[in-house]
């Protein structure tokens, strides 16, 4: 390995009362790699972002997040410090807060002091009103800034949390099938915010649609029953027999994400 | 465009809260003393309903203790009071309970300025204390408010057994006097019904200041999804922790107060009806929005003063059935329905706002997924 990983996660295992999630699982990240997390439901893909932000904590292994300062034990941290560090998490339904405008939920979401006397005294300074008109742009959001986040429509959410995401400038960005339940001309659009996304930082999206996947060309790593099963570009992926078997199956992964 | 109704809007808010801090000051002019005196106590309520909703209306943490914050800001006048009523002398009931000496815990309520602060700081740090243990455990929803009720059984059990040091049931009364001037001169009550409602404006200032900045923004963020805050990286358990102290705090001043205008305190004062009572001040009000707090303390407590000396056996019925009538129909309160009620008058006249659609506080679609 030539270049030095920002996150490595080795020999994780997560357990839920007894019934092993994740077995034993490696990943290593590069700086700027655009990672895709696939494999039937079950898999542990999801308990594997759960790992590196902190809301699961693994039975053994260790995972460790590589910033410049040194290394940070992951394993060992509360969940809003690890977001803080710079890991930040897109759960799979929009959790966007629903009170709060899309302007707030923004104003909220950006990487800031975040503590109690900081959050009191702060006003929105011009530049971090710029910051956000910025991402409303791109989010295409500008004119529901005063809407209250909870009337927007599905996709809405999905773009707004994205938004909330970029401007939280987290180094680790973990998306949880950011697609689920978009129309395709949604999903295209998310599509480009991800390409977007993905110039400025580390990203690991966990996926089922596999169109979805193969626009993107980069290394695809493929989990069953909470294990390693291959890691790879998409057409080792798809020429990979033991990953037919289990994922792909019949369709010989045409129409994969119906499995899912 | 809509900035203008905005601006427009806020100017006519910051008319009617002059206005109404105005018919509020002038009171004496107008009431008699006995109906000065009762408003003078709710608006005392009123302060502690203001930090009840920050905590509930804003953060989505429901206490059902704050009678126990509200009693020890109250014991802490209320000892003040009684020392200077007492003279030289001990107080009367610990005369009776045979302690010849004044506990060490009383000495420092014989320094006005030190009692006033201890009203303050003992219940701030007590719902400190409790919300460290709870809050930063994740202990939430229905599990804290239990917990807050059996604070208040342990605490009123603590001071009625306790009568020595505390008067036990009858409480503390008796008081005469105030910084030398007698308590219940007529002087006296107009200056304190003043204070009190100086002090509610200031208070009900620092609430606003609190729900419009950053912190309210991140508070209703955590009443949303409390998981969702903690990946973006705030640590809610802070944010609550001190939000339930600042709302102790206040109800310690509503307290003070209360024992000022009324002259007794005992603990079936701070007990589980009263710290459900003033929940509902803030449910029938409307959570979520701070005039409804107010608004629904005056409301309630008028009803019940009015209609509990028309209908003594029907007024708690009454008060539970209209508990489950504004939780079922109106969930934003009186405040949500004055302000549907406006929404709807802006519609017909044809520039509604969009922003302005479904403003309803509280209830409406939080996400709990995470």
């Amino acid at each position: 390995m030539s270049q030095a990983p920002i996150l490595s996660c080795k020999e994780v295992t997560v357990a839920f009362d007894g019934f092993k999630a994740v077995q034993g699982m490696n990943l290593l990240l590069l700086p700027g790699e655009l990672r895709f997390l696939i494999g039937p439901n079950g898999a542990g893909k999801t308990t594997m972002l759960d790992v590196i932000c902190g809301k699961v904590k693994p039975v053994s292994g260790s995972v460790s997040f590589h910033r410049r300062p040194g290394a940070l034990d992951i394993t060992k941290l509360q969940e809003h410090k690890i977001a803080e560090s710079g890991i930040g998490r897109k759960f799979q339904t929009p959790s966007i807060f629903a009170g709060l405008t899309v302007m707030e939920n923004l104003e909220i979401a950006m990487s800031q002091n975040r503590s109690v006397w900081a959050t009191l005294r702060a006003t929105l300074k011009p530049s971090e009103r710029e910051r956000i008109d910025e991402e409303l742009a791109l989010i295409g959001l500008g004119d529901q800034r005063h809407l209250r986040a909870g009337l927007l429509s599905h996709g809405q959410k999905q773009w707004l949390e994205i938004g909330m995401m970029l401007l939280q400038e987290p180094e680790i960005l973990l998306l949880d099938e950011p697609v689920a339940g978009m129309t395709d001309k949604e999903t295209d659009k998310t599509g480009e915010l991800l390409q977007e996304i993905v110039r400025k930082r580390t990203v690991v999206v966990v996926e089922h649609d596999m169109e979805f996947v193969r626009n993107f060309a980069s290394k695809v790593t493929v989990m069953h029953e909470g294990k390693l099963l291959k890691e790879g570009t998409m057409d080792e992926i798809q020429s990979d027999d033991r990953v037919a078997e289990v994922y792909l199956g019949r369709g010989k992964g045409r129409d994969a994400h119906a499995v899912g | 465009m809509t900035s203008i109704f905005a601006d427009r809007r806020r100017l006519w808010l910051l008319l009617g809260y002059i206005a109404a801090a105005a018919v509020l000051f002038c009171a004496p002019l107008y009431l008699s003393d006995f109906r000065l005196n009762l408003l003078a106590k709710f608006l005392a309520f009123a302060i502690a309903a203001l930090g009840l909703d920050l905590l509930w209306g804003y953060t989505g943490v429901l206490s059902l203790g704050h009678g126990v914050f509200f009693g020890l800001g109250a014991y802490a006048m209320g000892m003040h009071l009684k020392l200077q009523a007492s003279g030289t002398r001990l107080p009367d009931f610990m005369d009776w309970s045979g302690l010849t000496k004044l506990p060490w815990f009383w000495e420092p309520f014989k320094v006005f300025p030190v009692a006033v602060a201890l009203g303050i700081l003992i219940p701030a740090l007590l719902a400190l204390f409790l919300g460290f243990f709870t809050f930063r455990n994740r202990i939430k929803g229905v599990y804290f408010t239990i917990l807050t009720q059996a604070l208040v059984i342990i605490v009123t059990t603590l001071f009625i057994g306790q009568q020595a040091y505390t008067g036990g049931t009858n409480g503390l009364t008796s008081f005469t006097k105030l910084l030398g001037e007698p308590l219940r001169s007529d002087t006296m009550k107009t200056v304190l019904y003043l204070a009190t409602v100086a002090v509610l404006v200031l208070v009900f200032m620092l609430c606003r200041y609190i729900a419009n900045s950053r912190m309210g923004k991140v508070l209703r963020a955590i009443r949303d999804g409390e998981n969702r805050v903690r990946f973006l990286g705030y640590n809610p358990a802070t944010y609550q922790m001190m939000t339930f102290a600042f709302s102790g705090a206040l109800a310690g001043i509503a307290g003070m107060l209360f024992v000022l205008h009324v002259g007794i305190i005992s603990p079936s004062m701070m007990g589980i009806v009263p710290s459900i009572e003033m929940i509902l001040w803030v449910a029938i009000g409307g959570r979520g929005t701070l005039i409804g707090a107010l608004i629904g303390t005056l409301a309630l407590n008028y009803a019940k003063s009015g209609l509990s000396e028309a209908y003594p056996d029907f007024w708690t019925i009454g008060l539970g059935v209209l508990f489950i009538v504004v939780t079922v129909f109106l969930p934003g309160g009186i405040a949500g329905l004055i302000r549907s009620g406006a929404e709807a008058v802006r519609r017909i006249r044809g520039r509604g706002n969009m922003h302005e659609s479904g403003a309803h506080s509280v209830l409406q679609g939080s996400n709990r997924s995470v």
